[in-house]
């Protein structure tokens, strides 16, 4: 079954910028025609590949934000300070623009359409990013999984998707609920805060109903939720995990 | 032919003592598939087992009183980032696999938790590998894989099974986790040995 994400050996394909658009002051989208993409799951990555005109190169891996089967594959990248790749993608690349990618990576943190179980989704900061192509595969293939995201970040301006995760809850694709832990929105009656679990038990799907849980996220704040997740009685096998960043990152 | 992505400088240098296509981090990342399992001192327990069925196994104060070894290393995550001179102390797999006469020729190692990662035993002796519970001077944290953790550093990271609990010895190779789900059969990073046909 797992294999299915997988498809043969992975080549670098040639990516041409198609448009970039912000999402955040740091975090910005970028579609991506890649002829020859064989698709992907939900929660897949790639391996993105930037060369220098003097030979160099380097690597790093990015999120798939797109569902599959749309006509570009999208990438959304938070600049890292001092990041060597990050703030070249968010900064300087632009529509034309090209670099090698390969993937799909990945077949464990991955969601199936037809897998009917109740889907906990649970996001710090840019681990939003393959959340939302679930949420979007949903969407785009009329699955009846219900949904759930809980979702935590700084402020309302630095949450990515802000307005599109709105009206697909507005359209009752996904519940929404979001953590904010340095400042809230105006008149909101939570005050800034960590994800605890208080929250979780108001936000998540009991464990009983036993959902598919997945965390993405920098290292502390999935460890936070994760253990939280454990305490409140979800089946640690049924939590699937995906970090990013240094240990105890507080991002 | 590589394609030349405009504007991009990057570092300008590939360190030589990177594999390729590996980067540089001062941090220590952490990946794990799930959540990080909390394993009592209490009831840890480190077996290993030969193809025939017959094991051996050792509580936390049996192990602690094996030889250690305390060694540096380079560490290389299939995640693209390497970490230089990391230090660790640890039990040789040499001493763990002492008293196993096999004929087997892979290994099977399963974590608390459900993970599972192979190798061949082979790249498991002669001073390759360790059962390491100790990290940078301090007991290796949960996060990291402690109590204690494989540690088979001249391969990618994730055949250094977090959480350890047993090691199997089998005649025939058996894929684990990650290699079951896209990621290289063997791992080596200066073959850039990431994904299945790497």
């Amino acid at each position: 079954m797992a294999r299915a994400a997988v498809l043969g050996r992975l080549t670098w394909r040639v990516a041409s910028v198609v448009e970039v658009r912000a999402e955040t002051a740091t975090a910005r989208t970028l579609l991506l025609d890649v002829p020859g993409w064989p698709g992907h799951l939900p929660g897949q990555h790639v391996d993105v590949r930037l060369t220098a005109d003097d030979g160099y190169s380097t690597q790093r891996s990015y999120s798939i934000a797109s569902a599959p089967g749309q006509p570009t594959v999208d990438l959304t990248v938070e600049a890292v300070e001092e990041g060597e790749v990050s703030p070249y993608l968010t900064d300087v690349v632009g529509p034309g623009d090209e670099f090698e990618l390969r993937g799909p990576i990945g077949g464990w943190f991955v969601w199936r359409s037809d897998d009917p179980a109740l889907v906990l989704l649970v996001a710090g900061g840019s681990g939003s990013v393959p959340l939302m192509a679930m949420i979007r595969t949903r969407a785009a293939t009329g699955a009846t999984a219900p949904f759930r995201l809980v979702y935590s970040v700084r402020t309302p301006e630095s949450a990515i998707y802000a307005d599109e995760l709105r009206r697909l809850a507005a359209d009752g694709a996904v519940d929404v609920t979001l953590v904010h832990t340095r400042r809230s929105p105006t008149g909101s009656a939570r005050p800034p805060g960590r994800l605890d679990a208080a929250l979780l038990e108001s936000a998540a799907w009991p464990a009983a109903d036993a959902p598919a849980v997945f965390v993405c996220g920098p290292t502390g704040f999935v460890e936070a939720a994760a253990t939280l997740l454990v305490a409140a009685g979800h089946d640690p096998a049924r939590i699937k995990t995906e970090r990013f960043g240094p240990t105890g990152g507080a991002r | 032919m590589a394609v030349v992505s405009r504007g991009f400088r990057g570092r300008g240098r590939q360190d030589p003592a990177l594999p390729p296509g590996q980067y540089l981090t001062e941090d220590f990342p952490v990946l794990s598939a799930g959540p990080t399992p909390r394993v009592s001192l209490d009831t840890w327990e480190l077996s290993v087992a030969d193809e025939v069925g017959r094991s051996r196994s050792w509580s936390w104060a049996e192990f602690q009183r094996l030889p250690v070894e305390r060694f540096t290393t380079d560490i290389h995550c299939v995640t693209k980032w390497s970490k230089l001179g990391t230090s660790w102390e640890g039990v040789s797999l040499d001493t763990l696999l002492a008293d196993v006469e096999t004929s087997a020729d892979h290994a099977l190692v399963t974590s608390y938790g459900g993970y599972t990662t192979n190798l061949p035993l082979e790249d498991l002796m002669d001073g390759k590998a360790w059962v390491a519970f100790g990290y940078d001077g301090e007991p290796l944290h949960p996060e990291h894989g402690g109590p204690a953790r494989l540690l088979v550093p001249h391969l990618y990271l994730w055949k250094s099974a977090k959480w350890v609990r047993r090691i199997q010895l089998l005649d025939q190779d058996e894929p684990g986790f990650w290699e079951s789900l896209g990621y290289h059969n063997y791992g080596d990073p200066w073959r850039e040995q990431r994904y299945w046909e790497d």
